[in-house]
């Protein structure tokens, strides 16, 4: 990829991020970074899309440890699951046989998996070689008439989040637009109700969790063509463009696909989340408004009414337990606010939130719901999470996967809201399993057993840690 | 002599290897005060980060130069030495590992210049230990890795000496990137009993075997070998290898120190336990001690009464060289047959397994020559669930990464209490899968009887797809 198109990537100009200094995505710093490279974020955006053999060009480290380790889940084919990669080995590099190897690799995933695509990772080491996937992608596609997407995208162009963008601009240019959607099943059709289609974007159906919203969409004659990517088949991607609007979930990384559809295909949309009874029922909102039926807006209300109901009594006895209880909170981006209403929707106090990825927008945003004395904290440290802890005096810590052992070490209960978790906590009943998550961590146990110090330690630091402990 | 099978496929499906960046990472997260820092782009890090994160459950130290386009282009030389120099000030470590990876050594990196170079310019931080290794993933697996990083610690910080056996009761132990935390700790109990006191190099048993600390939060290991602990090398009576893959690093070591060395493969199953043991005794001049003679008759006891369901049990293994061949031996050697052994990369040690051949290879080779060879057992890594749940067997997990799987990680293997456990989890899976003689009834019987449902395999213990 030549350093203009990736300039061109950086400067998104739906982010909010790129009115400030930080433009674009910041400067990594040796010594001091965390966080994933361009191939990271561009596989995590597209390998949900369940019937495509997904294969990743370079040597082992890109694949070897990160292969079917999502919990994304398809209602399908489970393609995605399998691995693939091209494996480079040093003979490969040396005598610039990667095209070679990648050219008979794509055919054997053809032959073995009959896949409805292929998508194609590049990695830093070939794109070092010069290995031109483009080339191989179409010389395959010819060949074997297997549509082979080339997603450009080695780790070192970049942070995650280009590679999200990376592979946004990689489905927009070579699958979104190619066909046609299916006409609506006559089966599927009701008396009365207008089917109108819609994508969902940046929805990755984590531990299956867009379940608990989907059927919502079915009563409302909602018919998505595609949610990028959880759940998705290739043939959906390539109908996209004809959705009478699109719901950006949760993530600013693939607004440049919104944006495109908007532009280049007049397709609206709005940026919104799923976490939360009033994000929820905004969202639903939302798709009806900027769809503009009216009797839509009608079911939608009453839909809303209904769920509502039904989830704040089933909410009732959990919310006693959990009032009041104070949450330090620290994610990336749109979620520092969705999460937000989430929690407030329970009665808990979210002491402070981390903005170290949210754009002023997003702060905002967080201002307008948690007041003007709304703490925001930007260092996202082990040492400096656990002093904010202290200092809130929170009772829990929810954040992503990579904090979750500092806060069992430091032994504190923890919810992991990031995309590896086990648990889905999306739309009203994923309200449930959010409460029944946080009561079993905050009530645990073992908290005060593990706390306590040795019976034979020295007494007085015993007396101190017990203190510490209450 | 087993012939060795090369990967014969353009495309890896469902792989088995993991980098060698990674492998090096894990021996230096085996040292105390400790940091490894890969030299490439930050993806190489946090695809290792989450791989030992999930694997352990623990939080792990790693961290990365951050190689971007230009450095990559121009040069990523100021990235390392500012990295280095980053770590220093914040954390000020006794040790830090600095192993390469496809990225640098593609552009042609020289890693030991940059550590002179950083020594150079930043006297101030002569205290902390930097160990370069060339490590690229475009060669071996995770196992030679760690083995490289190993020579690479010898190097950097055993000195030439001539004082072997000055400290008498002090033994060096070279463990394989094979052994889990629970394996070291029962090696050091081992030559424990011997009245010796072993120096672990490195010692997951003491970072990563997951325990409570008093201090909160630490960027270091949270344990692992103390530098001035393998400084002192040179001054032990003997140093066991366990593990075919340190035999470069025991060379070195010999090279360097004159301290005489006992090489062991593995130390799976009774007669590779009895070597050890007999080597124990002869270093320290003591009798075996009751307790592991004790031992010795109870995993004699376990393997009587297993063997019913060990005898011509048909178990495919895939994992890294030195434990496919430590599991291989140690199961025929109870009679099992060895229906495919895979490794993901070559190693001189795989000649010796107990089979006709070994496939380098993925998790599908391992998936096709197990079903060719009508399988009842797959031992391999967490992602080997998907293959056996299609091949309909049940998985005893081993090796990396074990991310499904609570404790795992920590599981004992070694010894005579280790090759107990495991003979009664292999019977256990068997007997929990058992396939009973399909139920024949006769045409002349009554047809309206309703059928004896179909047995069902209980939840077996160790089962968990």
């Amino acid at each position: 990829m030549k350093a203009a198109e990736i300039a061109e990537l950086l400067n998104e100009p739906a982010c909010a991020h790129n009115k400030k200094e930080k433009s674009g995505c910041a400067k990594t710093k040796p010594g001091a970074t965390a966080g994933g490279c361009s191939f990271d974020g561009a596989q995590i955006a597209l390998l949900p899309v369940a019937d495509v053999a997904h294969i990743v060009h370079g040597p082992i480290a890109c694949a070897g440890s990160s292969w079917d380790n999502r919990g994304t889940r398809s209602s399908g084919p489970t393609l995605y699951r399998i691995g693939m990669t091209t494996d480079l080995t040093e003979q490969d590099v040396i005598m610039g046989r990667g095209e070679k190897r990648l050219f008979h690799a794509i055919k054997q995933a053809i032959d073995d998996y009959r896949p409805a695509a292929v998508f194609l990772y590049s990695t830093c080491v070939p794109a070092l070689t010069g290995d031109d996937m483009e080339a191989v992608a179409r010389a395959a596609t010819e060949r074997w008439g297997t549509p082979v997407v080339p997603v450009d995208c080695a780790g070192f162009y970049g942070t995650k989040n280009l590679g999200n963008r990376i592979a946004g601009e990689a489905m927009f240019r070579h699958v979104i637009g190619t066909r046609e959607p299916d006409p609506v099943p006559e089966s599927a059709q009701r008396p009365g109700i207008t089917v109108h289609d819609v994508n969902l974007i940046g929805e990755y159906n984590i531990a299956g969790e867009f379940w608990h919203v989907a059927p919502l969409f079915d009563e409302l004659g909602l018919r998505i063509l595609c949610t990028l990517s959880g759940d998705t088949r290739f043939r959906e991607v390539q109908t996209m463009h004809r959705a009478e609007v699109s719901m950006v979930v949760c993530a600013k990384a693939l607004l440049n696909v919104a944006r495109k559809l908007e532009t280049d295909f007049g397709v609206p949309y709005f940026e919104g989340s799923f976490y939360g009874i009033t994000d929820t029922s905004q969202a639903l909102r939302d798709f009806a408004r900027l769809i503009g039926d009216p009797d839509l807006m009608l079911r939608t209300e009453d839909l809303i009414a209904r769920e509502e109901a039904k989830i704040r009594a089933a909410l009732a006895p959990w919310s006693e337990r959990l009032k009041d209880k104070r949450v330090l909170l620290y994610t990336g981006g749109v979620k520092s606010w969705s999460v937000v209403s989430a929690l407030q929707d329970l009665g808990m106090k979210v002491v402070a939130t981390g903005t170290n990825k949210s754009t002023e927008e997003d702060k905002a945003r967080i201002r307008e719901i948690m007041g003007d004395d709304a703490k925001m904290i930007t260092d996202g440290s082990p040492k400096a999470l656990l002093q904010a802890f202290k200092d809130h005096r929170a009772d829990i810590l929810i954040a992503g996967g990579r904090n979750l052992y500092t806060a069992l070490k430091a032994r504190i209960p923890f919810l992991d809201i990031n995309q590896e978790r086990e648990f889905g906590y999306a739309g009203y009943d994923g309200m449930l399993e959010l409460v029944r998550q946080l009561a079993l961590t905050l009530e645990a146990p073992v908290w005060d057993q593990v706390r306590a110090p040795a019976p034979w330690a020295a007494p007085a630091l015993a007396g101190e840690a017990r203190a510490a402990g209450e | 002599m087993a012939e060795i099978l090369k990967r014969a496929k353009a495309l890896a499906v469902n792989p088995l290897k993991a980098s060698q960046p990674v492998g090096a990472a894990l021996a230096f997260l085996g040292l105390k005060n400790a940091i490894p820092m890969l030299h490439g782009s930050q993806g190489c890090t946090a695809f290792g980060k989450v791989f030992f994160v999930r694997h352990f459950r623990e939080p792990i130290p790693l961290q990365t130069t951050a190689m971007d386009q230009v450095s990559t282009i121009m040069s990523a030389d100021e990235n390392v030495i500012e990295g280095l120099r980053v770590i220093c000030e914040k954390n000020n470590p006794d040790i830090i590992g600095l192993p390469t990876t496809g990225l640098s050594e593609m552009q042609g990196t020289d890693i030991r210049r940059l550590v002179r170079e950083f020594r150079a310019q930043n006297p101030q931080y002569a205290a902390t230990a930097v160990v370069p290794v060339n490590t690229p993933d475009y060669t071996g697996c995770l196992e030679t890795g760690y083995a490289l990083a190993v020579e690479a610690i010898i190097d950097t910080l055993v000195e030439k000496s001539a004082m072997a056996g000055r400290r008498r009761k002090q033994v060096n132990v070279l463990c394989a990137s094979m052994l889990t935390p629970g394996d070291t700790e029962a090696i050091r109990e081992w030559i424990e009993a011997f009245g010796l006191r072993p120096v672990m190099l490195p010692d997951i048993g003491d970072s990563l075997d997951g325990h409570m600390v008093d201090i909160e939060t630490t960027p270091l290991t949270l344990g692992g070998t103390p530098r001035g602990e393998i400084a002192a090398m040179g001054e032990s009576v003997a140093t066991l290898v366990i593990g075919r893959s340190l035999a470069k690093a025991a060379d070195l070591l010999q090279e360097r120190t004159g301290v005489p060395d006992f090489r062991f493969d593995h130390l799976l199953g009774l007669a590779a336990c009895d070597a050890f043991t007999m080597a124990l005794a002869q270093i320290s001049g003591q009798p075996v001690p009751a307790r592991l003679d004790r031992q010795r008759r109870q995993l004699q006891d376990a393997m009587v009464d297993t063997h019913f369901m060990t005898g011509f049990l048909r178990v495919a293994i895939a994992a890294d060289a030195d434990l496919l061949v430590g599991l291989g031996a140690f199961l025929a050697g109870v009679g099992a047959e060895i229906v495919a052994a895979v490794a993901p990369a070559r190693a001189e040690v795989l000649s010796d397994m107990p089979v006709a051949s070994v496939q380098i290879g993925d998790l599908e080779d391992m998936e096709r020559l197990a079903a060719a060879g009508r399988v009842q057992l797959v031992i391999s890594n967490s992602h080997a669930a998907q293959s056996a749940e299609r091949l309909g067997v049940p998985l005893l997990r081993a090796g990396f990464p074990q991310y499904d799987w609570v404790g795992g990680y920590t599981r004992t293997w070694v010894g005579y209490r280790g090759a107990r456990q495991a003979l009664f989890d292999v019977a256990n899976l068997f007997l929990g899968n058992h396939h009973d003689i399909p139920v024949h009834r006769s045409i002349y019987r009554d047809a309206t009887e309703p059928a004896t449902p179909a047995r069902t395999p209980p939840g077996a213990g160790l089962v968990g797809h």
